[in-house]
């Protein structure tokens, strides 16, 4: 083969191979695109509103009493400014967090219980708390994220939190920072937003929760951190710790101003 | 710095200082480390000592993302250069198509994997390699003709192994695990993976 002929082949399986790799990415937005209708997350939200308003735990109440912020009983726009500070627990919580507490409180339901099942899977271990956060969240759909720091529990969360996303462990020496720290980058084909500029921010945690098509579960923003710590090698990340609400706090605040828009659904 | 801006400087600062509220980076960094501590809790085999940071994790958390000083560079540069193990045999380059298959294998280390093994580099998570696979991902650099690229010498050998075996030894702070000087990667498995850069034969150098 010619010089000539070898610079033409290696030319042409380049421009195969950008071809077929364009084809790929696009294939894969067009399957996203075709996921938006028909959201099986509501379901889910239709479960935790039977759940929210069903007397329920051993004092046969139900949780519409539940101050989740915004006074009790008041679910619509609630989920748009947490995590924030309660006096009564004294302490910044997310909305899992809270609902828990509801659940203790109101209920009488013991703490552990409440807790019991956080992750579901499939119709033996359904979740309580993914199918009431769906409800919840699906209140605030369409509500601007206002979370605030006034309180000085609430901006140390914050800080905290603003540490956590860079700190590095584990074997492999990763922390959120590796993967959600620049722009336009990918695991294999797998987009993943820059949780440092507001954009990235905005748009990565408006839209979770989300229906997640590769496990036919609906996955709350506890999940997706739990989820994360596993692939970064780290031990288990402790279902409403007070470092889940810390990076739930910086990440919630970074998306201030955007329009929350989920239950959506992902891969 | 005029004596005017000086002035004002110092001022800012010791309103920043005598500010109730603001809580200083120490003591949120303690915090942090504390927090942390107390909210996870050991499964299979992702012990809480995974949460025991070194001085690079330390330093580099401290970084925030960005490029540290220079004089931290340094040092974390010439520490992990210290701990790269040579092969005793001086050989760097084994089997390419393993070298491959470890490329392409995701698993191990997280809790939910067999502590049994196996283990492999996930190369391809982050980097394009071979032509062939198109869902590579984009964290690192492309490595496509690597060897091609750079020439098959014995320097650049000692570089692509070294570099496997401990990435920070070139770039303090850089993303890539250690893969040697962490334990994640054998001895023979970072030889392969060696290959599957530098073996003229390799599809990542066709």
């Amino acid at each position: 083969m010619s010089l000539h002929r070898v610079t033409v082949v290696a030319l042409l399986v380049a421009a195969f191979s950008a071809f077929a790799q364009n084809t790929t990415v696009d294939g894969i937005a067009k399957y996203r695109e075709a996921l938006q209708d028909g959201n099986p997350a509501e379901l889910w939200e239709a479960r935790g509103e039977g759940l929210w308003k069903e007397p329920r735990g051993p004092n046969k109440v139900s949780l519409e009493r539940c101050d989740l912020g915004l006074g009790p009983g008041v679910v619509r726009g609630a989920y748009a400014q947490l995590p924030k500070y309660f006096a009564d627990a004294d302490r910044v919580m997310d909305l899992e967090t809270r609902v828990v507490w509801c659940m203790v409180k109101l209920q009488g339901i013991s703490e552990a219980d409440a807790k019991k099942n956080p992750f579901g899977n499939g119709n033996d271990k359904k979740s309580n708390i993914e199918a009431l956060v769906a409800y919840i969240t699906s209140e605030s759909r369409g509500v601007k994220m206002n979370v605030s720091l006034a309180h000085a529990k609430e901006l140390e969360m914050y800080k905290v939190g603003e540490k956590m996303f860079y700190f590095r462990g584990g074997p492999h020496d990763f922390g959120c920072v590796t993967c959600h720290g620049a722009d336009n980058q990918r695991i294999r084909l797998q987009d993943l937003p820059n949780l440092t500029k507001l954009e990235g921010a905005q748009k990565a945690y408006t839209t979770w929760p989300a229906y997640r098509v590769s496990q036919g579960e609906l996955r709350t923003f506890q999940w997706r951190l739990n989820d994360c710590f596993r692939q970064q090698r780290f031990p288990e990340l402790e279902f409403g710790s007070d470092a889940s609400i810390a990076l739930t706090m910086f990440l919630a605040k970074n998306a201030n101003g955007a329009a929350f828009d989920a239950p959506a659904i992902k891969r | 710095m005029t004596a005017r801006m000086m002035v004002s400087a110092a001022l800012f600062a010791a309103i920043l200082v005598g500010c109730a509220t603001a809580p200083s980076d120490e003591r949120i960094s303690a915090e942090t480390n504390a927090m942390i501590k107390a909210s996870f809790k050991a499964r299979g085999q992702a012990g809480l000592d995974r949460l025991d940071q070194d001085d690079t994790q330390r330093l580099c958390s401290q970084a925030a993302g960005k490029a540290p000083p220079k004089d931290v560079a340094d040092r974390i540069e010439k520490q992990n250069l210290a701990t790269i193990k040579y092969p005793s045999d001086g050989k760097l380059i084994g089997d390419w198509k393993n070298g491959e298959k470890i490329a392409q294998d995701g698993r191990g280390k997280q809790y939910s994997d067999d502590p049994a093994g196996p283990v492999g580099g996930n190369c391809y998570a982050c980097h394009q390699l071979a032509p062939q696979e198109l869902a590579y991902g984009t964290i690192g650099p492309s490595l496509y003709r690597f060897g091609k690229l750079r020439g098959y010498g014995a320097e650049t050998q000692r570089y692509a192994y070294g570099k496997i075996f401990n990435s920070e030894a070139f770039a303090a702070c850089s993303t890539m695990p250690r893969f040697g000087h962490n334990g994640i990667l054998s001895e023979q498995q970072i030889k392969d993976v060696t290959a599957l850069l530098m073996d003229p034969a390799s599809p990542v150098n066709q």
